[in-house]
């Protein structure tokens, strides 16, 4: 690009979704299939500068191995605008199994790295099997009462409580044989409260549970 | 026999208990999944090591693709579990499936396994036992899967015979399709597993081993090796196809990361120089080229299908491609402002080679430019017909940095025959002029990377007659690498000793070692393509169990007119040229590139047939007058 006129760049967000395809896949593993669907789109990707170009695509906020979602975020730059039912077309039928565009809107170059502006995540876990209600709705009751939970993650101690919004429970229906935990989690930056970490303190073992991320809410 | 579904639920318990659980799922863009019901063969395609190495193999792709055009049939595939997997695997009563439909691997009809090298054998017990099918050929019966397997390593079948009901020597592209017709018919006929062998062993390139027996003279050494049923060939020859067909576009796109993320598109099958170390340049004869449309059209189609940031432009020799500066050309033009990287392998050592990755400019990958000399002295290259001088090599380094490059790669071989201590200091002394010569050019920025093997005689190689280097000459040469390569500048690579052994031993042993084979697996031994796992001690333990001398395969030299364990297996290139060769090399004698001079290697005499139905420019082999049709060799 040295040389050249200097490009007009479009940002564009997406909001998608992580299927069973996708779930055992990583945030720098998404990034390259990421980067792949764009090639396979051929839209005008704008890429980093330096030595190693790579496309300007910012995911979110990870989303931690074994999780599904139905609401990731993902900031897209482009060199040429584009309209979006025509991109939103192109990068659909580019995409690989797991991966579903919901929608696509062009945001203001200079709004703050999408990182920064994410506030809460709010996650649905499904039981594999049964459990007693009232046991359940006792452990929630236990945690959110607490003013602090002290945790260890990664050799570091920080507290679990502030992370945590709100924890409840969603009894069987017909639909569902078992109960379900919606928690709302923050999501900012260093602030992160994990859902991994939330059910090991409800004492409930991760291989019984699935997660999905079912919103990210952003500033 | 558990079902896909319970299969599926007992992986969702798993998944999260293990390392990198990606490599266990499948569902990648381009897989294909058909319905179970509607195909009559069902075929798992494994490769036998874990799924980052295995995934990128090109073999199996192709197979993939060609089993799975058919409407008739579908190919799945299957991977070696690491072992945090594999154990939990085995916790939870879980048998090895297919990523695509996670049916378990007894439930096919064909199990084909791709044999690249050696040390993946005791792999293929493991995903044979973790699929409950009997690990030893004659314990199965008409409930087993057809358990086949090829690849380069299969050249040599008879250490893997007792556990593989049928070997493919050669190209598996045409020869998978009759395999399925027969086994179509078979199924039918509701006759025995033996009708199935017999049968099979009617299709050009494909041995049963239990069709054959082997008699031993009293040193060990084999008398004879018989088949047991008349209509068993012998030799069997290998399968080639007589042009290569449209190269694949549309490769799986995994989800994770892995060995190669690339595009492979093989330009060149074969290679005209003879190298005589070089087993693939033997075994892969004729050579055949695609068509510079034919590869630029492949690398547009795929970059569609796949995606992907690299492209590997595939050969043995790429700078023996008849047509490779038109093709730099074209794909520089095409695809140079794509942010990708193309990678052209094996480049011949001279300055031309450096003005092609130059043409390549944005595509050319970082990192340094590679170069494999071999051997260092001129006396050595003319041993093992590498057949490059020493000024031109330096031309080469000299151009290399000349042009921008700060690091250079430099491939050797220690261990080649007649070597002497002299000959492995040269390569010191060699790295360090390269060195130097980079100090003149780019200064303190230049690096020489060295990697230095060590020499196994393979099989159907003019060097397949010489012992291996015992262990204690291998140390002491690569102490004098060691040594002389300490210098700031240089990073020097090696294969443990214990490495090439083992190699040396799977490659030139004879039926006797499915024993050993068998008895290192059942003390342990796994993944002996890993450092982390691979024991030698195992192994000699196996051996020493099973009452055989690991060195009456090594480190024997074998006599001109041995019987060798491979011998009934044909390449086409006859016994008497790989003699002959191998009599050359004692006298410094080269061969050169056979582009020029068909020096009567017995591909056009064994496939004249095929010769004839296949365009004059298709194979690069020149015109040859013949008088009279060759006679075939005795192999035996």
């Amino acid at each position: 690009m040295n040389g050249s006129a200097p490009e007009t760049l479009h940002r564009y967000r997406i909001v998608y979704a992580r299927g069973e395809e996708l779930r055992y896949v990583g945030h720098l593993d998404m990034q390259t299939v990421w980067e792949r669907t764009l090639r396979r789109a051929r839209v005008p990707i704008a890429f980093s500068q330096g030595f190693n170009p790579r496309p300007r695509f910012h995911i979110a906020a990870a989303l931690p191995l074994g999780f599904t979602s139905l609401c990731e975020i993902a900031d897209l730059w482009l060199i040429e605008e584009m309209p979006i039912p025509n991109l939103l077309e192109r990068l659909q039928k580019a995409s690989p199994p797991g991966l579903s565009i919901q929608s696509i809107m062009e945001v203001p170059l200079d709004w703050p790295a999408l990182q920064t502006q994410v506030l809460q995540a709010e996650y649905r876990v499904d039981f594999f099997n049964d459990l007693p209600l009232d046991d359940l709705q006792q452990k929630v009751q236990g945690i959110l009462s607490q003013a602090s939970l002290s945790r260890v993650w990664r050799n570091k101690s920080y507290d679990l409580r502030p992370l945590i919004h709100a924890i409840e429970i969603i009894p069987p229906s017909s639909l569902k044989p078992f109960p379900s935990l919606r928690m709302l989690l923050s999501a900012r930056e260093g602030a992160t409260g994990r859902p991994e970490e939330v059910l090991s303190t409800l004492g409930i073992d991760a291989t019984e549970v699935r997660v999905e991320r079912t919103r990210l809410l952003l500033n | 026999m558990l079902t896909p579904e319970q299969i599926e639920q007992h992986l969702h318990r798993i998944l999260l208990k293990v390392q990198k659980p990606g490599r266990y799922v499948g569902g990648e863009l381009n897989q294909t999944l058909k319905d179970w019901q509607s195909v009559s063969t069902h075929i798992a395609l494994i490769f036998p090591d874990i799924y980052d190495l295995g995934l990128p193999n090109l073999g199996l792709a192709i197979l993939y693709d060609q089993i799975n055009q058919r409407p008739d049939a579908l190919a799945e595939r299957a991977y070696a579990p690491w072992t945090d997997m594999e154990a939990e695997m085995r916790k939870a009563g879980l048998p090895i499936y297919s990523l695509e439909s996670k049916h378990p691997l007894s439930a096919f009809d064909i199990l084909g396994f791709s044999l690249p090298y050696e040390s993946l054998y005791t792999n293929v017990l493991t995903i044979l036992d973790l699929a409950g099918i009997p690990l030893l050929a004659n314990e199965r019966d008409e409930s087993s899967p057809l358990i086949i397997a090829g690849g380069h390593a299969a050249f040599n079948p008879e250490p893997m015979s007792r556990f593989i009901d049928a070997f493919v020597i050669g190209e598996g592209e045409e020869v998978i399709h009759e395999i399925i017709n027969v086994h179509q018919a078979w199924k039918e006929s509701g006759t025995s597993r033996n009708d199935l062998f017999v049968r099979l062993s009617a299709i050009p390139g494909v041995y049963i081993p239990a069709l054959y027996t082997v008699d031993y003279h009293p040193d060990g050494t084999v008398q004879a090796i018989r088949p047991l049923i008349e209509t068993a060939p012998i030799p069997i020859v290998k399968r080639i196809v007589p042009t290569l067909p449209p190269p694949l576009t549309r490769f799986l796109v995994p989800s994770i990361d892995i060995v190669h993320n690339r595009i492979a598109i093989e330009i060149m099958r074969g290679c005209t120089r003879g190298c005589r170390f070089c087993q693939a340049g033997m075994i892969t004869r004729p050579v055949r080229e695609r068509s510079v449309d034919e590869i630029i059209q492949a690398i547009e189609e795929a970059l569609d299908l796949t995606g992907y940031e690299e492209v590997g432009l595939l050969s043995l020799s790429s700078s023996d491609y008849t047509h490779i500066r038109e093709l730099v050309d074209r794909v520089s033009q095409r695809f140079g402002d794509r942010k990708l990287t193309v990678t052209l392998p094996s480049l011949r050592i001279e300055s031309f080679s450096v003005q092609l990755m130059d043409q390549l400019h944005d595509l050319r990958p970082g990192g340094g430019f590679t170069l494999a000399p071999e051997a260092a002295t001129e006396r050595m290259r003319q041993i093992i017909n590498k057949g490059i001088s020493s000024h031109q090599f330096l031309e080469t380094i000299r151009a290399v940095f000349d042009r921008g490059w700060n690091t250079v790669k430099l491939y050797f071989m220690i261990g080649h025959p007649e070597e002497t201590l002299e000959d492995v200091q040269a390569i010191v002394d060699l790295c360090h002029t390269v060195l130097a010569e980079g100090h003149k050019r780019v200064g303190g920025r230049a690096r020489v990377h060295v990697g230095v093997s060590t020499f196994i005689p393979k099989a159907h190689t003019p060097f397949q007659w010489v012992a291996v280097d015992s262990i204690e000459q291998i140390r002491l040469k690569q102490d004098i690498l060691r040594r002389g390569l300490r210098a700031q500048g240089f990073k020097l690579t090696w294969v443990e000793p214990e490495v090439t052994l083992l190699e040396a031993w799977l490659s030139r042993g004879d039926r006797r070692l499915g024993e050993v084979i068998l008895r290192a697996w059942q003390l342990g031994a796994k993944f002996d393509a890993w450092q982390d796992h691979f024991n030698i001690q195992l192994w000699l333990q196996a051996f020493n169990d099973c009452g055989l001398d690991p060195t009456f395969y090594s480190h024997r030299q074998r006599s001109l007119d041995e019987i060798l364990p491979w011998s009934h297996i044909s390449t086409a290139v006859r016994a008497q040229y790989l003699k002959q060769d191998f009599l050359w090399s004692k006298e410094g004698r080269l061969r050169n590139d056979c582009r020029d001079h068909c020096y009567a290697c017995g591909i056009l005499p064994e496939f004249s047939d095929l010769r004839l139905k296949t365009p004059p420019e298709a194979w690069k082999c020149p015109p040859v007058k013949v008088k009279k049709p060759l006679q075939r060799e005795a192999t035996l």
